[in-house]
């Protein structure tokens, strides 16, 4: 519930044409004012739930992606934006480009265009936040179901 | 007969201390909230609701803590103790000097937290933290000094039911006082350890490596940190209760317009300008004092 409320988004470029990191840029502007939902551009992964990305990946923004991602505290939900971050668009069969940010990393919501739009890049987000609340669940589960493993293995001495 | 002259009065002070501990962070909160919605006001935005900055911190409760050093939380939770017994201290009415050692000692901690982790932006970020406390350090011990020529005690309480303004005499300490206030409520142009807006050199500086319901206890300690500063502006005015709280309000909102008009300065000229105004203000109003007084 809280998650709605407060979403904070860390934006990477890897190798776009800079289109589309106009276009998100341009949606954190007084036109269209973001953080009115409360979303604020972090800059940093630790602070993050919603990572943004945006071009075809390549090899040497592939680490980049994966790391900033690990880096990201659950629960956590990614967005690629423009259509070389969901599928590599026109430079798709490139030798040097990856196609896609899925290909690196899970990928949650998709945003066509280019370049995306201010708007649909906001419709985007607002999508992702759903998603951020249900993996807020997941994640809860996945960590009681882990302490009560640890309970169990205390219990046996197994974990000696 | 206002709140805050029927807090002054209050003679159980386990009930004063219950009190600080609940309504600060709700008014910090508040306060903290008002300021991003006039920032965005002033932008030309419509900025979040008033109540953004609880969502945050309940939202950083509910998030994963990524630990990269065990002490890192340890620094953390000393700080925040800290400051909540810094806050008290003066709430409760106790030694003014008391309360900056405490509020001095809470600030060393959110250092070492700094410095407790690997990553190079959270000790450039304690660098400058400590920079800054050492800029602001000697004006605040000018105001207790100034507070102590004028009223004759150091106790907070006595301070707040002073009967004549201290404002008339202690003008320059109060100017002091109010450049070293854009230092400790973190605004720019003086936010070099940690900002709160994002893309700055530092990531996040201090903070960068603190996640989750570290990030938040942070959040909480500043705002409690903001209601003691600002009741130290109350001293000032504390012969009348209305115009102290009018005094608080303003100059928080002159505060807000100084963080949207000006750029961030560097280290060397926050040090250089915050010592200046002390010595020209801070400690030339002292000296003027002393000698105005003497028989």
């Amino acid at each position: 519930m809280f998650f709605k409320k407060s979403p904070w988004i860390i934006h990477y470029d890897a190798t776009s044409c800079n289109g589309c990191d106009i276009e998100v840029v341009a949606s954190l502007t007084p036109m269209y004012d973001l953080e009115r939902f409360g979303i604020v551009n972090t800059g940093n992964p630790k602070h993050a739930d919603i990572f943004v990305v945006t071009g075809a990946v390549n090899e040497s923004s592939r680490m980049v992606v994966k790391n900033i991602y690990d880096q990201m505290p659950n629960p956590k939900v990614v967005v690629a934006v423009g259509i070389c971050a969901t599928s590599g668009g026109v430079f798709r069969e490139c030798y040097n480009v990856l196609g896609g940010v899925d290909k690196v990393i899970p990928v949650d919501v998709y945003v066509p265009g280019c370049a995306a739009r201010p708007e649909s890049i906001i419709d985007g987000i607002i999508t992702a936040l759903d998603i951020l609340e249900r993996r807020l669940v997941e994640f809860r589960k996945a960590k009681s179901e882990a302490r009560r493993q640890e309970k169990k293995l205390r219990r046996y001495h197994l974990n000696d | 007969m206002t709140p805050i002259d029927y807090y002054i009065h209050l003679d159980n002070i386990y009930l004063k201390a219950v009190v600080y501990v609940l309504l600060a962070p709700i008014l910090g909160g508040l306060l903290a909230g008002v300021d991003r919605k006039i920032s965005a006001r002033l932008q030309g935005r419509i900025g979040p609701p008033i109540i953004q900055p609880f969502y945050d911190v309940f939202k950083l409760f509910r998030k994963e803590k990524i630990i990269v050093n065990k002490f890192q939380n340890f620094n953390v939770n000393l700080f925040f103790v800290f400051m909540v017994f810094t806050g008290s201290l003066f709430f409760l009415g106790g030694d003014l000097l008391l309360v900056i050692f405490a509020l001095t000692l809470a600030g060393v901690f959110l250092a070492l937290a700094g410095f407790s982790v690997n990553s190079p932006y959270c000790h450039i970020g304690a660098e400058r933290e400590l920079i800054q406390m050492m800029s602001y350090d000697p004006m605040i011990i000018l105001v207790a000094v100034g507070m102590y020529q004028v009223t004759g005690t150091f106790r907070v309480d006595a301070i707040a039911m002073y009967d004549e303004p201290l404002i008339i005499y202690l003008p320059g300490v109060f100017l002091g006082y109010l450049h070293i206030l854009t230092i400790k409520l973190r605004k720019s142009p003086f936010d070099l350890a940690m900002s709160a807006h994002a893309h700055q050199e530092l990531v996040s500086g201090l903070k960068t490596e603190f996640s989750g319901s570290t990030l938040a206890l942070i959040e909480i300690g500043h705002w409690y940190e903001n209601v003691l500063l600002l009741g130290i502006i109350y001293l000032f005015f504390a012969f009348n209760s209305l115009v102290g709280l009018a005094a608080m309000l303003i100059l928080y909102f002159f505060e807000i317009i100084i963080d949207n008009t000006y750029a961030r300065f560097k280290w060397e000229l926050t040090f250089k300008s915050t010592w200046l105004v002390t010595a020209l203000f801070g400690a030339a109003n002292i000296i003027i004092l002393y000698y105005s007084m003497q028989p």
